[in-house]
């Protein structure tokens, strides 16, 4: 039995991130020879600044989907605490740090109490957070009145609006580290490995005497931060606190991890795949933007592509 | 018109990197038994895959009752008459055995279930093969043996006359064993062809007509099963003579075992069992672990290490009062589980060689910013695939491309990365070939030597007989005896395992 251990075709074939970096290349000539303006550096890192919002939520996402769990909390958890964040700020008159540390303590409690749920009760995840799209965007909607609130100092604004050494829009430079350190979490440390594990077999890791609870929790909480991360980036663009921001947001990080080839089953996916992912989905609604084409009909563009994307991935692994 | 039912000619299947089988060509006669030997990894699945539709070959044909035939998948093999009983069965737990015998060829009547007819010919079918069995269980419920049945009842039902059987004894008790026996006598009197895969060579010259060797993909040979013998049979399989027989250890050293108890367990009882279990293991011995399937071994051992739920439990480790709350409590106090099912408890299998041995000490091998360290996880990985002999193209191989006998061995490799003091092994070598078999067997040995304390558990008497320097014998939850030195014998622990009494 020898096996081909070095460079092979096939084995690139097999690769579900070369089929999502070449999907993005395709799409990205295609919408540059529909539009004009879509490969001027303007454009480009305006793609990258409306991908940081969904690709930061994807980084978590594809921690709770390599566990073979799903977060579709996402959204609220991303409006309540960026309307904390701001409520700290603005009603409270907490500092600016320690406002957004509060927002990001909420995301953190809410991937908690999901984590909690699925693996003390053993309550399906899909269950546990539909359930818990409710609660944190009702209390949102409670303590706004449904109003969104304003008057954050002009210091707030940078994490959304601002640039790092004046030329890195900050929104960019925070989507990259979420990834660096999704990255770091999933490759150089054991709890990476536990992941990936346990999405591939449960049992086998927790006869290795592995707590498989406590890895179980941790995905969870990394969704419920990251999705407060995107939080703040939000009200730090808007300058306010939203109560109805992110409702469908868990659809396009669901969509970025799987366009970035992790199984929905578990076990199997990269963090480098979901940025592709998101990237590709940015561009997409980017370039149908540019030529002009109707909100409505890029939904249906978008279902349609995240169907074939699926089917492409499942297709090939036979 | 020849007396072939089926004929195989020159087929070659490839994978990825792999050539499964190569040039293969023989022969199966109407009505016989034919049994396929070779160690895992020879090809047999493979090949049984391709009769029964699941695989395509890359090169070759086979001529099906004459016909030339080309089945793209299991449907059309079906209805070539050909069914195959997997290792894994293929039943719907959660059904009982008519709607799993009829699933997808339901008898209808104006669209709706007709199920009076289906429990008839259900009835029928398994009169036939002289089971009887309650149509209304839920398969989970029913035990492996049983299960079987319902399966080979299944094929039976879709007018199948030729049968693969895929290592069917792999889980059966002997009584079990021998109901499936007189069941293929029944079949084969039915004009029922039979592929007949197995590792034991016993039951291929008892049932067999005919045995076919495939090695490393190749067809070794085909002969007349009362022309031949074992040690010509295992000559084929491994291509050499195995210097000793496998039902004995040679290092086998009983003044090794210390006076010192290992682990202690005063006190351990199961929910709905009445007696409390009480047991011992000394420092560098092999306690063996007999019964018959459903005897309550497996369990027992889950319960000891709290991977299931007990009600009482006093164990003592090293003389250390130890609680054992739960799998990962145990397993990071030294006692180590190689669980029953490799594929299913032992390996993620989506994961590589490397990965899967450090699952268990991945947190020993971080750096001081708590950094996986990769030289020193790649130099544990490759310490551990020589010490084991474990047979990989890389470490990096995804452990689901090694055959059984090596994915046992990663499973083993896991507990030796850890600093275990007592390894229970379940089952350790259900489905491994011959010659991995005796390695796994020559291990076990040399850990009891050790000084570890080890506990067997296994269906295969001749295993535990020739590993254990004593034994337990279990019956319905209860331990019934423990038997030392010339004890150690088939006939006594048969008679306890069913039951008898002091």
């Amino acid at each position: 039995m020898r096996q081909n251990n070095g460079f092979s075709l096939k084995k690139i074939y097999k690769n579900q991130l070369f089929w999502t970096f070449s999907g993005f290349i395709v799409l990205s000539l295609i919408m540059s020879i529909f539009s004009e303006q879509f490969f001027t550096y303007s454009n480009i890192i305006n793609v990258i600044r409306q991908v940081s919002i969904n690709g930061v939520i994807a980084v978590g996402m594809t921690f709770v989907i390599l566990i073979s769990g799903i977060d579709l909390s996402v959204g609220s958890v991303m409006a309540f605490s960026g309307t904390m964040m701001v409520a700290a700020m603005v009603n409270w008159g907490w500092p600016v740090t320690l406002a957004i540390l509060f927002g990001l303590f909420i995301g953190f409690v809410f991937g908690l109490i999901n984590g909690s749920l699925v693996a003390f009760l053993k309550l399906p995840a899909i269950i546990v957070t539909l359930a818990m799209m409710e609660v944190p965007r009702g209390l949102a909607l409670l303590y706004t009145g449904g109003y969104p609130l304003s008057g954050v100092p002009d210091t707030f604004g940078f994490f959304g609006r601002g640039y790092v050494f004046n030329v890195i829009p900050a929104p960019v430079m925070i989507l990259a580290l979420m990834y660096f350190i999704g990255y770091i979490i999933l490759t150089k440390l054991p709890i990476g490995r536990y992941i990936y594990a346990l999405g591939g077999n449960e049992e086998a890791v927790k006869l290795s005497g592995i707590n498989v609870k406590l890895y179980k929790i941790i995905p969870f909480v990394i969704s419920g931060v990251t999705a407060s991360v995107s939080g703040l980036i939000i009200s730090s663009r808007l300058m306010s606190g939203q109560p109805m921001a992110g409702t469908g947001f868990e659809l396009d990080a669901i969509a970025a991890v799987v366009l970035g080839g992790t199984d929905i089953a578990g076990g199997r996916g990269s963090i480098i795949g979901t940025l592709l992912g998101a990237l590709l989905l940015g561009v997409l609604s980017n370039g149908l933007n540019l030529m002009g084409i109707s909100p409505y009909a890029q939904r249906v563009v978008k279902g349609v592509i995240i169907i074939g994307a699926v089917y492409f991935s499942s297709y090939k692994q036979k | 018109m020849s007396d072939n039912i089926i004929e195989i000619k020159n087929i070659t299947k490839e994978f990825p990197g792999v050539r499964a089988l190569d040039n293969v060509s023989f022969n199966i006669k109407k009505g016989e038994v034919h049994a396929l030997v070779g160690e895992n990894g020879a090809g047999k699945s493979t090949l049984m895959k391709i009769l029964s539709g699941v695989y395509k070959p890359t090169e070759g044909e086979y001529i099906v009752k004459g016909n030339k035939v080309y089945f793209s998948n299991t449907k059309e093999a079906q209805e070539n008459g050909i069914s195959i009983i997997y290792q894994e069965f293929s039943l719907v737990p959660y059904l009982n055995t008519i709607d799993n015998i009829f699933l997808g060829r339901e008898i209808t009547n104006n669209k709706f279930l007709n199920r009076r007819t289906m429990r008839k010919k259900a009835e029928e079918t398994l009169e036939k093969i002289n089971v009887s069995l309650d149509l209304d269980t839920p398969i989970n419920e029913l035990t492996v043996a049983e299960q079987q049945f319902v399966e080979i009842a299944k094929a039976l039902s879709v007018d199948a006359d030729i049968l693969i059987l895929d290592e069917p004894t792999a889980s059966l008790t002997e009584g079990e064993i021998d109901h499936l026996f007189s069941l293929i006598k029944t079949l084969k009197d039915n004009d029922v062809t039979m592929i007949y895969i197995s590792h034991h060579l016993d039951e291929i010259f008892e049932i067999s007509d005919r045995v076919t060797c495939l090695r490393d993909g190749k067809c070794i040979d085909t002969v007349n099963t009362d022309e031949t013998n074992e040690s010509e049979i295992v000559k084929m399989m491994v291509g050499e003579e195995l210097k000793d027989s496998f039902n004995k250890i040679e290092n086998k050293n009983t003044s090794d075992i210390s006076e010192e108890i290992i682990l202690n367990v005063k006190k351990l009882k199961r929910p709905g069992i009445k007696d409390n279990l009480k047991f011992n293991l000394y420092k560098g011995e092999i306690l063996g672990i007999a019964g018959l399937v459903g005897a309550g071994r497996t369990e027992t051992i889950r319960s000891l290490l709290g991977i299931d739920e007990y009600e009482e439990k006093e164990v003592y480790l090293e003389e250390k009062k130890v609680s054992l709350k739960n799998a990962s409590d145990s397993l990071n106090k030294g006692l180590g589980l190689i669980p029953e099912n490799r594929k299913t408890q032992g390996l993620v299998t989506d994961l590589t060689v490397k990965e899967n041995i450090s699952l268990t000490n991945i947190m020993e091998l971080r750096n001081k910013y708590g950094f996986i360290n990769s030289k020193k996880e790649k130099e544990q990985t490759k310490r551990l695939v020589n010490d084991l002999s474990i047979k990989t193209p890389s470490i990096d191989q995804h452990v689901k491309n090694l055959s059984g006998g090596n994915q046992q061995k990663v499973v083993l490799a896991k507990w030796l990365a850890t600093n275990t003091k007592v390894l229970i092994f379940d089952e350790p070598t259900r489905g491994i070939d011959v010659k991995a078999k005796s390695e796994i067997h020559k291990l076990i040995q040399s850990l009891a030597n050790e000084g570890k304390g080890i506990i067997v558990i296994s269906s295969e008497l001749p295993e535990v007989m020739s590993l254990s320097d004593r034994v337990l014998v279990m019956h319905k939850g209860k331990i019934k005896t423990s038997l030392e030195g010339k004890d150690i014998n088939s006939k006594k622990i048969m008679y306890y395992a069913t039951g008898g009494e002091n």
